[in-house]
């Protein structure tokens, strides 16, 4: 049992990808099969996720050594100090993530048994989930720059392929292309830095690098390429122009777990920020960086939703705005750390961005899912064409009503909870960036009065069913959670956003959790 | 900070969930007894429950309902010139997307290598 505990990080990334690459071949034999192959493959990982932050809070940062000798030999004798494998170095910040990633994973798969029944090329939607799931999970867990790589390349082919899922006569294709040539202008922008790391350091570790660092003109270079790349794979203002042709586009229950794939960019961009650069970089500049795309993003975002009439397009300008949020905090985090700030306010706002990323995961994916319901029955996603599903549908209101208000910073709900954290702690740094976030929400709340009123309001216009159960057990489930955070908040700062805050901001730890003594 | 009693300890003051739905359902009690001592003169299924649309006649119920491109009309009206300069860089063309790309990685590269790192 002990040996198995140790494996658990190399386990939540292989369950998905091997059993997603033996889906097609269970898919030929039963299509129930099928379903209950992939259920129980998320619901592994989603397990396996849970067991990892306890390991992590109990023991501390994991490290696993891919092919060691040993689980956690990170250096071996014969590799001249140098950790020469790939590592996958799971902090809290990286297990909590890896929650984010499966929680919202195994929501939208059962939401998937109904809502794409019927469709062709089943179990290569279901391949594509669960490498997407294991590209994520890589993301977020491996210490290694060149294995980021890899596993962001694995994710956005998946993603790309279930954006394209519906062809919609084109239109979701020319959506993956889009998203495909981004991905992979990204990628390989991010890989020339990583090439140009090698290059200096000989290192692909990313607590090697950091311990190398020398900050020369060409780590200058890497910094704006990292920076740019990811906080263009996450989604954020002015390079958020993928994220509502992507979003729109895919399947409802592909959206939401598209919102936890470009939060794994934002985490890749907030550890090279804090665990590569560090600060030995001008964390003022570099914080500074993520509080102007924070505010753009909260601002533009916000007010591009507000005219939309495409359902899925509005949300995804929300998810855009709801990113600059995540920006906010985490940048004024940034911007103050190393200062006695950092301890009075900064690490709160960093906590409030960190909270505010599971929340959105929650909130948003739960507003996809219920997209994707109201689509599924009306086969249209023009706003203009809806209207009284409240009087047939009413546990897809129900659900859509509490992620609305949620993300709108209601109380009691988890939005609230993150938001306060934010608008407190950013006040003290700056009153006008908390000014601005509160405008925003109410903007966001106005927003969602529209697709309330629009969709599920007034005199009943379609006589249509509620949805299937599986849809309704998807939606569920981030509801219960959503639910559970917003009234008991502690739970979820005590137990992952308070130990994921610290593990970031501490640089030390991390290039010691893999170096060690070295 | 997490205090006790599912109290999260804000710099300016406390949140507690419980708390706030207690007196939200305090609140709600004391709507309730203030709506249920007004108006009883509400009957269902009679004229009172057309829409009343500033008294013009109304078709149906159907077209009553206001659609989504109608609301915040004076809003998008009012914000015209900023729509349009928003409206005119979502072009949807991801060659455009790449030049947003090129555009902030030159920005960045100036200001890294400005104030990047600590002098």
């Amino acid at each position: 049992m002990t040996e198995f505990i140790h494996h658990i990080p190399a386990l939540i990334i292989v369950i998905p990808l091997l059993w997603g690459f033996a889906t097609p071949l269970i898919g030929r034999l039963s299509k129930k099969g099928m379903y209950a192959w992939v259920v129980t493959a998320l619901a592994i990982t989603e397990a396996l996720t849970i067991a990892q932050i306890y390991l992590v809070l109990t023991q501390g940062t994991q490290v696993y050594v891919m092919g060691g000798a040993t689980y956690n030999t990170t250096i071996p004798p014969d590799s001249g100090g140098i950790p020469v494998r790939i590592i996958l170095t799971v902090d809290a910040f990286s297990a909590f993530m890896a929650f984010t990633a499966a929680t919202v994973t195994l929501a939208g798969g059962i939401y998937s048994i109904t809502s794409e029944e019927g469709t062709s090329g089943e179990s290569m939607y279901y391949t594509l989930l669960l490498l997407m799931l294991s590209g994520m999970l890589g993301m977020v867990m491996t210490g290694d720059l060149f294995n980021f790589f890899v596993f962001l390349e694995i994710n956005s082919l998946a993603s790309a392929g279930l954006i394209a899922y519906r062809v919609g006569k084109g239109i979701s294709v020319e959506a993956a292309f889009k998203y495909a040539i981004i991905s992979s202008v990204g990628a390989l922008i991010y890989l020339f830095g990583v090439g140009i790391l090698y290059g200096e350091y000989d290192a692909l570790n990313l607590a090697m690098v950091a311990s190398r660092m020398q900050f020369t003109g060409l780590d200058k270079v890497v910094m704006a390429l990292f920076t740019v790349a990811l906080a263009m794979k996450a989604g954020s203002v002015p390079l958020h122009y993928w994220v509502p042709d992507a979003y729109g586009k895919a399947p409802g229950a592909i959206s939401a777990i598209l919102v936890t794939a470009s939060q794994a960019s934002l985490y890749a961009l907030f550890r090279v920020c804090f665990s590569l650069f560090g600060l030995g970089s001008n964390t003022l500049t570099t914080g500074w960086f993520l509080i102007s795309l924070g505010l753009l993003s909260m601002f533009v975002g916000v007010t591009m939703a507000l005219i939309q009439t495409d359902i899925k397009r509005l949300m995804a300008y929300h998810a855009i705005s709801q990113t600059g949020y995540m920006l906010l905090g985490v940048g004024v985090g940034l911007a103050t750390l190393g200062t006695a700030a950092f301890s009075q306010y900064g690490l709160q706002a960093m906590e409030g961005g960190i909270f505010h990323i599971i929340n959105h995961a929650m909130y948003k994916g739960l507003l996809f899912l219920t997209a994707g319901a109201v689509i599924y029955r009306l086969g249209t996603s023009d706003l203009n064409k809806m209207g009284g599903l409240a009087h047939n549908m009413k546990y897809t209101t129900v659900f859509f009503m509490i992620g609305a208000l949620s993300i709108a910073g209601i109380p009691p709900f988890n939005g609230f909870a993150s938001k306060l954290m934010i608008y407190e702690s950013t006040y003290l740094f700056n009153p006008i960036l908390s000014i601005i976030a509160i405008v925003v929400s109410v903007l966001t709340l106005a927003s969602f009065v529209k697709v309330f009123h629009s969709a599920f309001m007034g005199p009943k216009l379609y006589d249509v069913k509620e949805v299937p159960k599986a849809m309704l057990v998807g939606m569920a489930i981030l509801t219960s959670l959503i639910i559970l955070f917003g009234l008991f908040p502690n739970i979820a700062i005590q137990y992952l956003v308070g130990p994921a805050a610290k593990a970031l901001a501490n640089q030390a730890a991390y290039i010691s959790s893999v170096m060690g003594g070295a | 900070m997490v205090g006790a009693l599912n109290t999260y300890v804000t710099p300016s003051g406390f949140w507690n969930p419980i708390l706030w739905l207690i007196a939200f359902l305090i609140s709600l009690l004391l709507a309730y007894i203030i709506w249920s001592r007004g108006e009883k003169s509400y009957k269902k299924e009679t004229e009172q429950v057309k829409p009343f649309f500033a008294g013009n006649v109304i078709e149906s119920k159907e077209r009553a309902h206001v659609r989504a491109h109608n609301i915040y009309w004076g809003f998008v009206e009012a914000l015209r010139p900023y729509y349009m300069a928003l409206k005119r860089i979502h072009t949807g063309d991801v060659n455009d997307y790449v030049a947003w790309f090129i555009g902030v990685t030159s920005f960045m590269l100036i200001i890294y290598f400005l104030w990047g790192v600590k002098p």
